[in-house]
């Protein structure tokens, strides 16, 4: 099974969020990046697991400046057997759909993961965009898939449930918590991906269609109300007639 | 045009889709157009559709739009678009809307913005507003091209009745072959979906194992709220998955939402920081949630909650 799995970069969760530059931009001064999440620990696993059990190969793909190749290492270092980096800003969802589609049409994988979303943009666009690019079903949201032959049983998240779906290849998936384990990579790991092939390669000509203007802070929180515990009378006056939220 | 997909699970339509049809009448209003409502599969009543601003409503009603396939109801919007002159597609930001906005913008080579949380501006460029960094920032999109796509995050905007029933139209247009087959749906009957909750009661660590879940579960019942609890409580298997709130679980929107027994941490917070209430009910005063609620009870929850759901049931017995 030929794989190809899609990792962004993000600043980790806990990073102060500010910006820049008339707050067109986002001020990345001090900021810790990591591999997203969904993309790392579901993804990236579940398409080793699968490579593990019946061969093939895992490629990972950035779309992204130089400065993502310590990301890309990572996951190279959790087991995936090459990477590419198409080189260029991604400032747009469809421009970096677009990118990976491409490279991807090219290749011809059987399966293309994702991420459920992006923690810094939250989307959960790119997923459906590479899918319709290449004309394959997307299953957004997996939590659960089997594999046999060619023909993947996925399960997915719906609203208030899940839902089992049953697809062959090639499509498209995206990723979300219960799919994998989280695996740390160990120091052959890490040494082994130092002589990892990190093809960087131009990117296709694509405009952003949609880009941020400006960002704002949400307004701050006034301080917290504290009810006397043994009042919850006054509680629910105030949700009733202050909040008016019941 | 704006062309506003009405989503109608089992055929019937939820607050998101009258959400959804608000928001595209005011759209419209912005652009100076008109809004047209699109229903696929079955969908009881249509017409109702009309009083919240849609001025006609299309349908498909092939009946194998029951299922869900981004790839199968993509094109047929992107189709229905094109047959009724629609270059701004409004989709809900729901888990199958996640899943056409990226098909849509591909498809039509629109720019698209996720999750939008304010009406658009038209005022030297199409904006729109939307939550980023989980929550802990605003972006303000400029969309260029001609084409646009937006899906609309929940609660965002409340329906509003602005006009009365109109007529359903159907419109023609092919359904292609689904590549995907399901197998099985299992949704939990009875509750309102988290996703979709105005009311939320949740519980964490503080609960001590899944046996003390009745005062919460009571709570809820009282309320009319759904339920949901911190990570490491469905990770335990205390509760199941589907009710893990945060960044890695369901990000919820609720006019309320009642945390006991929860830490606060930041993760947490990432999944609930757009509720408009929070009430958070902890034994340990310096507990990070307090600076992020609107109203905090310092005490021990098996007392605190008890007495919170009694209270309750004397004002809904006198209101
Ligand atoms: C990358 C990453 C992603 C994560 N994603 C998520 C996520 O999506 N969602 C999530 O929830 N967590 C997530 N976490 C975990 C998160 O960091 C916290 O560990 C978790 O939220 C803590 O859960 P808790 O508040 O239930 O438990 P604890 O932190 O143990 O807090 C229990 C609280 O209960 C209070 N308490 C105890 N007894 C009582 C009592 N009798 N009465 C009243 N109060 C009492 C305590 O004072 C304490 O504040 C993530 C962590 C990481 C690293
Ligand atoms: N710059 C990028 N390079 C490679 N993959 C990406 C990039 N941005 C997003 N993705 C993938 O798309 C998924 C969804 O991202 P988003 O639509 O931004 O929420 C992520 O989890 C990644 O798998």
């Amino acid at each position: 099974m030929k794989l190809l799995v899609c990792v962004s970069k993000t600043p980790e969760t806990t990073a102060k969020i500010s910006f820049s530059g008339d707050n067109t931009q986002f001020n990345e001064a001090g900021v810790q990046f990591i591999m997203n999440p969904y993309d790392e620990w579901y993804a990236l696993v579940r398409a080793l697991e699968l490579k593990e059990k019946a061969g093939g190969s895992v490629t990972i793909l950035n779309v992204g400046p130089a400065a993502n190749d310590t990301v890309i290492r990572k996951g190279l270092a959790i087991g995936a057997d090459n990477a590419v980096r198409i080189d260029a800003e991604p400032k747009s969802s469809l421009f970096v759909a677009k990118q990976i589609a491409a490279h991807a049409k090219e290749e011809g994988y059987d399966m293309v993961f994702l991420g459920k979303e992006t923690i810094d943009y939250n989307g959960s666009e790119v997923g459906g965009m590479v899918a319709e690019l290449l004309g394959q079903p997307y299953i957004s949201f997996a939590t659960a898939m089997e594999v046999n032959g060619n023909t993947a049983t996925i399960t997915r998240e719906i609203e208030g449930g899940v839902e089992v779906a049953e697809v062959d290849t090639p499509f498209v998936l995206s990723a979300s918590k219960g799919l994998a384990e989280q695996r740390i990579p160990n120091m052959r790991g890490i040494m082994m991906a130092k002589r990892k092939p990190l093809k960087v390669v131009a990117a296709t000509d694509a405009t952003d269609l949609a880009v941020v203007a400006s960002y704002e802070l949400p307004p701050a929180k006034s301080a917290v109300k504290l009810i006397d515990p043994e009042n919850m009378d006054e509680l629910v006056r105030l949700l009733s007639e202050e909040a008016k939220v019941i | 045009m704006v062309l506003v997909y009405a989503e109608s699970p089992k055929g019937k339509f939820k607050k998101s889709a009258f959400e959804a049809v608000t928001y595209g009448h005011k759209t419209a209003q912005v652009l100076g157009t008109q809004c047209v409502a699109l229903t696929l599969g079955d969908a009881e009543n249509a017409g109702q559709l009309g009083k919240y601003g849609a001025a006609k409503v299309v349908s498909v009603g092939d009946a194998a739009l029951n299922n869900f396939d981004s790839q199968v109801h993509a094109a047929v919007i992107a189709d229905a678009a094109k047959a009724v002159g629609a270059s701004v597609i409004v989709v809900s930001h729901s888990s199958s809307g996640k899943a056409l906005l990226g098909r849509l913008a591909a498809r039509m080579d629109a720019g698209s913005v996720s999750a939008a949380k304010a009406v658009p501006t038209n005022d030297g460029g199409f904006k729109v507003k939307t939550n980023v960094f989980s929550g802990k920032a605003i972006a303000e999109y400029q969309i260029n091209s001609a084409n646009k796509v937006l899906s609309l995050m929940g609660n965002a905007i409340q329906p509003e009745e602005v006009g009365s029933d109109v007529a359903v139209e159907a419109v023609s247009v092919t359904v292609p072959a689904s590549r995907v087959a399901i197998k099985e749906v299992k949704t939990v009957e009875g509750t309102v979906p988290l996703p979709e909750a105005e009311l939320v009661v949740s519980a964490g660590r503080g609960m001590k194992g899944p046996e003390n879940w009745g005062i919460i579960e009571d709570l809820a019942t009282t309320l009319g709220a759904t339920t949901a609890c911190s990570r490491p409580v469905a990770d335990t298997g205390w509760r199941p998955h589907h009710e893990h709130v945060g960044q890695t679980g369901v990000a919820v929107r609720p006019n309320l939402y009642i945390a006991a027994g929860i830490s606060g941490a930041i993760q947490h917070l990432a999944g609930v920081n757009s509720s408009k209430v929070i009430v958070v009910i902890n034994k340990d005063p310096e507990a990070p949630f307090f600076k992020a609620a609107d109203y905090g009870v310092v005490g021990d929850l098996f007392d605190v909650v008890p007495r919170l759901n009694d209270a309750l049931k004397k004002y809904k017995a006198n209101s």
